[in-house]
């Protein structure tokens, strides 16, 4: 397989009806992978910069919110050379589909990505339903 | 429209036209650099005091997947995003983050301290310190009275 060379994509700011504006600067879209397996739905998202103690998520009714707050990455003394991307907090939000066990969610944060684990209610798992032959 | 002479100096339309164009000149380059070079990473660089700082967003990298080096007046960033393996009972309804292999370089201002660079990942932001030359920094030069 050939090597695959990462593209630059530009980040993509949250419009400003979505985020709740409480902080002044940009506030943009991670990226997010959604799985799924019979158990439950894991979602990953890029929020470089975020810390594990700065992540909300929230889930009411079937909306899930995630919310990842930076701490300011440049010293106040900094002076700007070059700039080619912005600094700012991270806003998303979802409507699941499935019924999630709201007690077993974990969530963790890893060099900047989150690991947000929703688990099924079990009766929710899927049932292997026999076919009989008439 | 009228024709007048132009006289450097006088802050004429011409003049203010000029300075403008300059401006943004100045700030559509960096050495050789143009300003978005849409490699990735994306990078910002700040100067404080006997530092240059070079920021990048690489979440999910890992330390030991970074190679930087200073080769002639260039910071070179090159490394690996990996994205692990799910299990294969996994289905993807969305699949937006990517994974893969970068190089990036950008032009240093001046010459720095290649022995004296460090570079740290913090929650996936890559901060790269690169401490000028000795040869670069002001030198206060004392006046002797004859």
């Amino acid at each position: 397989m050939k090597e695959k060379e990462m593209e630059l994509k530009e980040k993509k700011e949250a419009k400003p009806a979505a985020g709740e504006g409480t902080r002044p600067g940009p506030v943009f879209i991670p990226a997010v992978d959604i799985l799924e397996d019979p158990t439950g739905i894991t979602i990953l998202a890029d929020m470089p910069g975020v810390d594990g103690k700065n992540v909300d998520i929230d889930l009411r009714d079937n909306q899930l919110t995630i919310i990842g707050r930076i701490d300011p990455a440049e010293g106040e003394k900094e002076v700007s050379l070059h700039r080619e991307f912005q600094w700012g907090d991270f806003f998303r939000q979802f409507t699941l589909s499935e019924v999630i066990d709201q007690n077993k969610i974990t969530a963790k944060m890893d060099e900047g990505v989150l690991r947000l684990i929703l688990p099924k209610v079990e009766k929710m798992k899927p049932q292997k339903i026999k076919v009989s032959a008439g | 429209m009228a024709i007048v002479r132009w006289q450097p100096g006088e802050s004429s339309e011409f003049d203010r036209l000029r300075q403008e164009m300059d401006r943004l000149t100045n700030l559509l380059s960096w050495g050789t650099e143009p300003f978005f070079s849409r490699v990735y990473p994306a990078l910002n660089m700040t100067e404080e005091g006997d530092n240059f700082l070079v920021r990048a967003e690489l979440p999910g990298v890992k330390a030991e997947d970074l190679d930087i080096s200073v080769v002639e007046g260039r910071l070179v960033i090159r490394g690996e995003r990996k994205i692990g393996a799910e299990g294969k009972d996994t289905n993807y309804h969305r699949k937006e983050r990517e994974a893969g292999f970068f190089r990036r370089t950008i032009t240093l201002p001046t010459k720095v301290a290649a022995d004296k660079v460090s570079a740290v990942m913090r929650n996936g932001i890559l901060t790269v310190t690169l401490p000028k030359s000795e040869e670069t920094k002001p030198r206060r030069i004392a006046v002797k009275s004859a």
